[in-house]
């Protein structure tokens, strides 16, 4: 066998690997439900949750603990899924700016027991100029 | 005339010159048997893209003027730009919308046309025109690039069909939004100030660096026009020379535009880093590393058919590229996955057109080609330069494809959609780490291969003379250890990355003082390679031993649940509470809150938040005291001052081991379209930065209202307790003075002070009970934010010597701040310089060959 042909087989062999590794560990948008079932087979990927937070009828958001005085790092809320389960959010990092204006958050992250544990917040907050359009504003809960 | 339809009118001009150039050049490439009318059309199609690079230029002038001149009837200059912006970011507002930006690169590609065919003039005089004619067959290709470019503004809606040909930057506001209700009840009205550059891109990076981005893109067309010109009129290999130089000159361009962006990003963000692997960013870096493949496979492409071939494939790869990353950051596919915010103008239709015209014309037009290329004759020899530059040029495009798919998810998901299919991947949660695992190995490789491919580049190893590499590996291997020993370096990944990155400085040193003996000319990969691995360095340690320091030791016996106590309770407790003037210990630090700060805009200096009144809904305050700094009195109290209203400064105190203090000031802006957006502040020491930024404030301080009211009855010496504080009411006496009152003789005021102690300090209030001759009583209140408190001298009972006050308690001031120590990060910055340093010496190379090579009719 010629060496460019070793080459290219390696080649080859490291793009399907990459092809192979991208969708493995890309990430899925799911409901706490399936995020519950995927918690307890013990499938601890990040996965994205897409949902609404917890508002009473006067528009005021229910279920939302912050108390930096005590731990600047714990946030708390309720955040209600497509399929309208509600459930618990942590978010081990200051409260996102901006959260209490978001219409739709998605959380990134898995569940862990009762509570849905989350490493990042994207939150779309409505726009004040442009009708109907979406900024999209991101928190992320870093790893250093 | 208005303006605005002169503008248009420009760009009308402008896209027709633009196809009448391109076709006149077209014929004048395809009349070849005669020559005399070729030339007619030449010099036809020159005058039509002189008449086209000054209709562009005259776009632009028409649009600046607009935002210059703050005409709110034109919506461009509305949604973009506003009274408050300073004039030297005025130019920022100019490509701040899409249409000024796509205006940008056609500004520059139009100059660069004219340039074009400047230096193609010579060549095509001095050669016989049967030989050697570029200009014709490259301008052909570049200015029908420039011909969709400028459609891309032309704001035409073809009738009949609900098809949209570009958008204008020229339309007023009541044809931009003709459902408006402030149009509909008045449509004259004209705004009277705009809705503002975002203060965001007010910086002067983001004064240089789209210009700078959108040079690269046009620059990355020559070559690639260059290409086609060659393939069409069967010069397969003669593009070489000529499109080469172009080709680095793209690269250095580009690169140094995508590493402001990383720059301004890293200054301006609390990202926390000058790259975040953002599908935006990633859309123009994967074009870049193809492009510096293609200019590596260039170099051997004349003597080599599998590097002509891969040079090919490669040029046009990374123009379609670049136009796929446009189709990216504009469509608006992107959506949930990037922060970068660009509006969708609905122009996703034409940019996909555009995207498959190209793919289609250049592997049309290099598949026509392909069996008339040369073929080699022996397989390329592991011991030949040939050899090690194609494994380069390999590697950088498996790095690009790796980082191109995950980006590419959401055109994935909408692919499968449009089939009926549902497709419910999202991109990678922590995409740093994510992409990092992987370019971590491949620019490993990478290195290595600068390395020995320099050294078989400049011939120092023939076959079987494998063992003049082995000095600098050892070299390189000795020096590792003793940084890794030293340093802790202590993930097996980061080892093998410094060792690479240490080899690449060892053997491009060696090849440049060893070989070269410095001669700058042919030195410019070896720099080159030299500022790529002090980057890979830099990078290895400000991020991978990144530091947070801002620990919070206080929060950890209050929460037990896992979450927290996974990774030894630090991974989660990463912030630190900062109390309004209460010194708090972090690490070697001592960090003192000092109080919000606001910036005027001729004062040097950040002055209290409090010494001014903004005026709601303007960019101008009022002075509630002299606004004195540095011994010198700038406004006196009650001037109007021009201010940035949307900033906030959070002063904290430094105090470093050695006593010596550096004062910091992060940011937090309340920005019109995102929110509240968080700036650090950087403290820069040679070997680390400490990158500080605010993580949460309190609402607003001035807004929080006061607790209820306790009162205190109190004698002279007597402790009590206010809000949990010690208080010692320590003498109570008369005084001269209350600050705001104009005392007259028959007035009396006394002044009561009170000690009170906090944890570490103590502090003295000392409110004043004043009482005139008609028996009016003043209590003037003093409040003290250290502390949260306002206390008021309420009573004063002589019968029996004891004094009442009362006492309201509020939320002290605080913020939490976050403190990220980033060791040897001016090592990544070095490193840039150098690597463009050493691009422009390679230019400045193979540009001279280009022009040697012309002046003996060659090229």
């Amino acid at each position: 066998m010629k060496i460019t042909h070793i080459i290219a087989l390696i080649v080859i062999a490291v793009a399907v690997g990459i092809i192979v590794s991208t969708a493995g560990d890309a990430s899925t948008y799911v409901t706490f439900n399936e995020a519950e079932v995927m918690a307890k087979d013990g499938d601890g990927k990040s996965i994205h949750v897409v949902g609404k937070l917890k508002k009473d009828p006067a528009g005021q958001i229910l279920g939302m603990a912050y108390n930096p005085v005590i731990d600047a790092n714990r946030f708390e809320f309720l955040l209600i899924d497509n399929n309208n389960r509600e459930q618990k959010v942590v978010y081990s990092n200051p409260k996102p700016q901006d959260f209490d204006k978001s219409e739709q958050v998605v959380v990134i992250g898995q569940m862990q027991g009762n509570y849905f544990q989350c490493e990042k917040i994207l939150m779309k907050c409505p726009s004040k100029y442009e009708n109907g359009k979406f900024e999209v504003k991101e928190a992320t809960a870093k790893k250093v | 005339m208005t303006i605005g339809n002169f503008g248009h009118l420009s760009v009308i001009v402008s896209f027709v010159t633009a196809l009448v150039a391109t076709f006149a050049y077209y014929k004048a490439t395809t009349l070849k048997a005669n020559a005399l009318e070729a030339q007619t059309w030449k010099s036809f199609a020159r005058k039509a893209y002189y008449v086209h690079a000054a209709a562009i230029v005259s776009v632009v002038i028409t649009l600046f003027t607009i935002i210059c001149t703050h005409r709110f009837d034109y919506y461009y200059a509305w949604d973009n730009s506003s009274l408050s912006s300073p004039v030297q970011y005025l130019i920022s507002c100019f490509w701040r919308g899409q249409e000024g930006s796509f205006l940008l690169w056609m500004l520059w590609q139009a100059l660069l046309g004219l340039l074009l065919i400047r230096l193609n003039r010579f060549s095509d005089a001095k050669t016989s025109s049967e030989n050697i004619a570029w200009e014709a067959p490259v301008m052909t290709v570049y200015v029908l690039v420039q011909v969709f470019l400028t459609s891309m503004i032309l704001g035409v809606v073809i009738p009949g069909l609900d098809f949209k040909i570009g958008s204008t930057p020229f339309l007023t506001l009541r044809e931009a939004m003709p459902n408006a209700a402030f149009l509909q009840m008045n449509p004259d009205f004209i705004p009277k100030d705009g809705q503002g550059l975002n203060p965001l891109l007010q910086n002067y990076w983001m004064v240089i660096h789209p210009p700078t981005l959108f040079m690269g893109f046009a620059l990355a067309c020559v070559p690639f026009a260059y290409l086609m010109a060659g393939l069409w009129q069967k010069k397969f290999t003669e593009w070489l020379r000529p499109a080469l130089p172009w080709a680095l000159v793209a690269g250095v361009v580009l690169g140094t535009g995508i590493l402001m962006g990383g720059y301004w990003a890293y200054e301006t963000l609390s990202f926390n880093s000058y790259w975040s692997w953002d599908p935006v960013e990633n859309a123009v870096y994967v074009p870049w590393l193809v492009l510096i493949a293609a200019f590596h496979t260039m170099l051997i492409a004349k003597k080599n058919a599998a590097a002509l071939k891969a040079s090919i494939i490669l040029i046009i790869a990374q123009f379609v590229l670049l136009l796929y990353s446009t189709f990216l950051a504009r469509s608006g596919i992107l959506g949930n996955a990037s922060v970068h915010s660009f509006t969708d103008l609905g122009l996703s239709g034409q940019l996909l057109i555009y995207l498959f015209t190209f793919i289609g014309v250049s592997v049309l037009v290099s598949a026509r080609s392909w069996k008339f290329l040369p073929v080699d004759k022996d397989e390329v020899s592991p011991y030949s330069r040939e050899f090690w530059l194609f494994m380069g040029a390999t590697v950088l495009c498996l790095a690009s494809f790796q980082v191109l798919l995950p980006t590419s998810i959401p055109v994935w998901n909408k692919i499968v959609e449009g089939f009926g299919g549902v497709s419910n991947l999202a991109p990678p949660t922590d995409a740093a780490s994510y992409y990092s695992k992987f370019q971590l190995w491949f620019f490993a490789v990478v290195t290595i291969l600068t390395g020995v491919g320099q050294y078989f580049w400049w011939k120092r190893v023939q076959k079987g003379k494998m063992q003049d590499l082995l000095t600098p590996a050892w070299i390189a291997l000795f020096i590792s250890a003793i940084v890794i020993a030293f340093a802790k370096v202590n993930k097996p990944e980061y080892m093998v990355l410094l060792t690479a990155s240490v080899f690449a400085l060892v053997a491009n040193a060696t090849i440049i003082f060893g070989i070269l003996r410095g001669n700058y000319r042919l030195s410019g990969g070896a720099v080159t390679h030299i500022g790529v691995a002090m980057m890979l360095i830099g990078i290895l340690f400000s991020s991978g031993y990144q530091k947070t320091i801002s620990l919070n030791n206080s929060g950890l016996a209050i929460f037990n649940d896992e979450s927290f106590q996974k990774n030894d309770n630090k991974e989660n407790k990463e912030n630190v509470l900062l109390w309004l003037s209460q010194p708090t210990r972090m690490g070697e630090y001592m960090l003192t809150y000092r109080g919000p700060r606001i910036e005027i805009r001729d004062v040097p200096q950040y002055v209290p938040r409090p010494w001014v009144e903004l005026i709601e809904g303007d960019f101008h305050a009022v002075c509630l005291q002299d606004i004195e700094t540095g011994g010198k009195v700038y406004h006196k109290k009650g001037d109007t001052v021009a201010v940035y209203p949307e900033n906030v400064y959070y002063e904290v105190e430094y105090r470093e081991p050695s006593g010596q203090i550096v004062t910091l000031y992060p940011r937090v802006q309340t920005n019109k379209t995102m929110g509240t957006v968080v700036s650090p502040d950087i403290k820069k020491e040679a070997n680390k930065d400490l990158f500080s930024f605010v993580s949460m404030v309190p609402n607003n301080p001035d807004e929080e209202e006061w607790g209820k009211t306790e009162q205190h009855r109190v004698a002279i010496q007597d402790t009590f307790f206010i809000n949990d504080y010690v208080a010692v009411l320590e003498s109570v006496g008369r005084t001269e003075q209350v600050e705001g009152v104009k005392l007259t003789n028959n007035d009396i005021a006394v002044q009561a002070n009170i000690r009170i102690l906090d944890r570490e300090r103590e502090y003295v209030v000392s409110p004043t009970f004043a009482i005139n001759q008609d028996r009016m009583v003043l209590r003037k209140p003093e409040v003290n934010d250290a502390l949260g408190l306002r206390i008021q001298f309420f009573e004063i009972d002589p019968k029996t010597g004891q004094f009442t006050f009362t006492t309201n308690s509020k939320q002290r001031d605080y913020i939490v701040l976050k403190v990220v120590e980033k060791p040897l990060i001016n090592l990544l910055w070095l490193g840039t310089l150098v690597l463009i340093v050493g691009f422009t010496m390679a230019v400045v190379r193979r540009f001279r060959d280009f022009t040697n090579q012309r002046a003996k009719g060659v090229a």
